[in-house]
């Protein structure tokens, strides 16, 4: 097997892409415009510098794909509230410690006095649950459909353990209906997208075919290696110059035609799809996962009942996070960026989130 | 089981008779020598011209023992290389515990010992202290501040202003060992023992170097915030930027795995026996090779060079690619998805 980070070989690559990208650019008369949808190719591609070399050839997008980014302002603000309850030991991913809501964040809010632990894996949230039994902890369920089965498996887990103090705060998401609504934007301008390999080795390629059948735009899954990126790029780019429109699977070693049935079989056991807030695209019909009626008692929605105010929660200080998140504007286009808007005093997510695109031009990206 | 003198008790502190056990079973047998011996209030001792270095530091990691190191060896190391990449030959330091009642006491004498070994391998002094004890839960087990004192050797010229554009960039080995080896202890991912700490006393190695290369211009331990964090905060002092070829960055095969895997870079990863120099271009060869002649730098290397700017740091990809390393807004987190 090709080892797929190295460098010679991503050097021919780049030669054939090129080759490509000036084809295109003929077909369609100007630069291709493509699109990244997952936070981890946002990073992969700022971090080898592939961004810097192909920035002259075409144009590359960062969409979506940023479970943190995503997060609606409201789910945020919620968060804030769960976490100022008696007794509430918030669990969480580390990413979204410093997520600033409308009025704070969990990090301002565990100075003052919230509970947060970071775990790596909602397993060890449980565990933390058993160990403390007078706490009650809430993860704080998060992620795409990559990180919902272990999710869904915790909370099989707790109930199997008998656990009554640990719960789930679901605003995890599933990908397809968002890329509906974006690819449903006339003024998107997108020519090919770069799905996103981790979320496929559950979803299957099948699952994305509607980009290429229905909306007639090349899409190829790419692997998260320098290599496996620029491979999708070209396969992108040969889609373009010859007119087509087919979904690629381009992460063969990973990705299979039907995914991981039985990962997506714990996540049906404990979800239902829901309408759900995303940042910058509203509500998106059946893009969210609830805690289904059987597993009731580990909704910690239901659990522990927060209110909001849902007029100030829309307020997001001028943060063009939505419209980096939609790709209409790059992150060094929202007056904000690096300015008001850094790492240490982040205005939105987009900034926050290792993944998130905002931090990766701010983190990677010569200006 | 333990017995109630096993362990550290709020009496330890008080200065009276366990205060003064404490200070003869375990810190005076390892810390032997004669200026602290005289156990007057100050340690007094007789200077030579010139110029002197002092620095302080305080230690609070967890785990306190870790793969590759303990607090003690730490403490010792970190103010020593913080004295040695300054130019200074370090000579003395005091050494101050603030201990949590019920902390083990063959805890704490590892811990001395461990200090005593380092101090023995660097060739410094530990001349005065001082032990406090505060109750349980209000310290993590022991803390230890370290201040030391040094001579700044007559031949070191290290400065910002000294660097140009042109010179070269060097480190001393592997970067991201102790960084990592103490989250992997701290976080229980089942790859303990995996990764080492590199923590080592540094002056021997520097000493020498400094007295043979005058064209060494500026040198800094590559301590908190890693490779990455250090080299930013001499280009926003410099003014220049640092461009560094990620082809030649040393980082072990383990090291690298494993931050893979979690989503890690090596590069913001602290270190505890690196440091960065930055040397006149026509010297670097020169520095390189002795370097490399020393077992324990034998994966010296030259990652880059200083170049015209306004205090960027830049790295140039494998795939020969730019990007920009910045510092850090918070401690390194794990990926989600």
């Amino acid at each position: 097997m090709i080892n797929r980070n190295d460098p010679e070989i991503g050097k021919k690559v780049l030669q054939k892409l090129a080759g490509l990208a000036d084809q295109a650019a003929r077909e369609l008369g100007r630069p291709p415009v493509l699109m990244e949808i997952c936070g981890t190719h946002t990073v992969a591609v700022s971090r080898s510098g592939i961004r810097s070399l192909l920035k002259d050839c075409l144009v590359l997008k960062s969409g979506p794909g940023c479970p943190v980014c995503v997060t609606d302002q409201s789910d945020i603000d919620r968060i804030i509230l769960l976490s100022r309850q008696p007794g509430v030991v918030i669990a969480t991913f580390g990413d979204m410690l410093r997520v600033p809501g409308t009025y704070s964040s969990l990090e301002q809010e565990r100075a003052r006095q919230a509970k947060a632990e970071i775990f790596y894996s909602p397993l060890e949230a449980v565990d933390f649950a058993e160990k403390y039994p007078g706490e009650q902890v809430v993860f704080l369920g998060i992620g795409f459909e990559t990180t919902t089965p272990a999710i869904a498996l915790s909370i099989r887990q707790a109930r199997k353990q008998g656990l009554p103090n640990y719960s789930v705060f679901s605003i995890n998401k599933v990908v397809p209906p968002v890329m509906k609504v974006l690819l449903s934007d006339s003024e998107l301008g997108v020519d090919g997208f770069i799905l996103p390999g981790h979320v496929c080795t559950i979803t299957g390629r099948k699952a994305f075919d509607f980009i290429s059948a229905e909306y007639n735009k090349p899409a190829v899954i790419a692997g998260f290696e320098p290599v496996d990126v620029l491979e999708a790029v070209c396969l992108l780019l040969k889609q373009i110059i010859e007119r087509q429109a087919r979904t690629v699977n381009g992460y063969t070693r990973l990705v299979q035609e039907e995914g991981n049935k039985k990962a997506r079989e714990i996540m049906n056991q404990i979800f239902d799809p829901a309408d759900v807030y995303w940042r910058g695209f509203g509500l998106v019909e059946g893009s969210g996962l609830k805690i289904n009626r059987d597993y009731a008692d580990y909704d910690a929605s239901l659990r522990f009942p927060v209110e909001i105010d849902t007029v100030s929660s829309q307020s997001n200080f001028g943060c063009a996070c939505g419209d980096v998140l939609k790709g209409k504007i790059n992150p060094g286009d929202c007056p904000l960026f690096a300015k008001r808007c850094t790492p240490l005093w982040p205005v939105g997510p987009c900034m926050v989130s290792s993944e998130g695109a905002c931090a990766a031009y701010y983190q990677y990206e010569l200006s | 089981m333990q017995g109630k003198h096993d362990i550290v008790l709020l009496s330890h502190g008080d200065g009276g008779l366990l205060t003064h056990r404490l200070l003869e079973k375990y810190f005076l047998p390892f810390f032997k020598n004669e200026i602290l011996e005289s156990l007057t209030d100050a340690a007094c001792f007789l200077v030579q011209p010139g110029r002197m270095a002092v620095t302080t530091d305080s230690f609070v990691v967890d785990p306190i023992f870790f793969p590759g190191g303990d607090l003690g060896k730490l403490a010792v190391c970190g103010t020593i290389n913080d004295l040695a990449v300054s130019g200074a030959k370090p000579s003395y330091l005091a050494a101050s515990f603030i201990l949590e009642e019920g902390f083990a006491l063959s805890e704490l004498e590892r811990i001395i010992e461990s200090m005593s070994l380092a101090c023995k391998e660097a060739d410094v002094q530990v001349v005065t202290g001082d032990t406090k004890v505060v109750g349980r839960g209000q310290a993590d087990k022991v803390y230890i501040t370290t201040t030391g004192i040094g001579y700044v050797l007559p031949e070191a010229n290290l400065a910002y202003f000294r660097i140009k554009p042109g010179d070269a960039v060097l480190v001393n080995g592997p970067l991201g060992e102790h960084g990592l080896a103490i989250m992997l202890q701290r976080e229980s991912l089942g790859l303990e023992n995996k990764v080492f700490s590199d923590c080592a006393p540094l002056n021997k190695l520097i000493e020498p170097l400094l007295k043979r290369f005058p064209g060494i211009k500026f040198m800094r331990d590559l301590t908190r915030g890693g490779l990455a964090t250090t080299a930013k905060e001499i280009a926003l002092a410099s003014g220049l930027d640092i461009w560094f070829d990620e082809t030649s960055l040393p980082i072990g095969k383990t090291v690298k795995g494993i931050t893979e895997l979690l989503g890690l870079d090596p590069l913001y990863l602290a270190n505890e026996g690196k440091f960065l120099a930055i040397v006149e271009a026509r010297e670097a060869e020169g520095v390189l090779s002795y370097l490399k002649n020393d077992c324990r730098a034998k994966e010296a290397c030259i990652i880059g060079e200083i170049g015209p700017g306004r205090g960027d740091v830049c790295l140039k990809t494998a795939l020969g690619g730019a990007r920009k390393l910045n510092m850090l807004a918070s401690s390194p987190l794990p990926r989600i998805c």
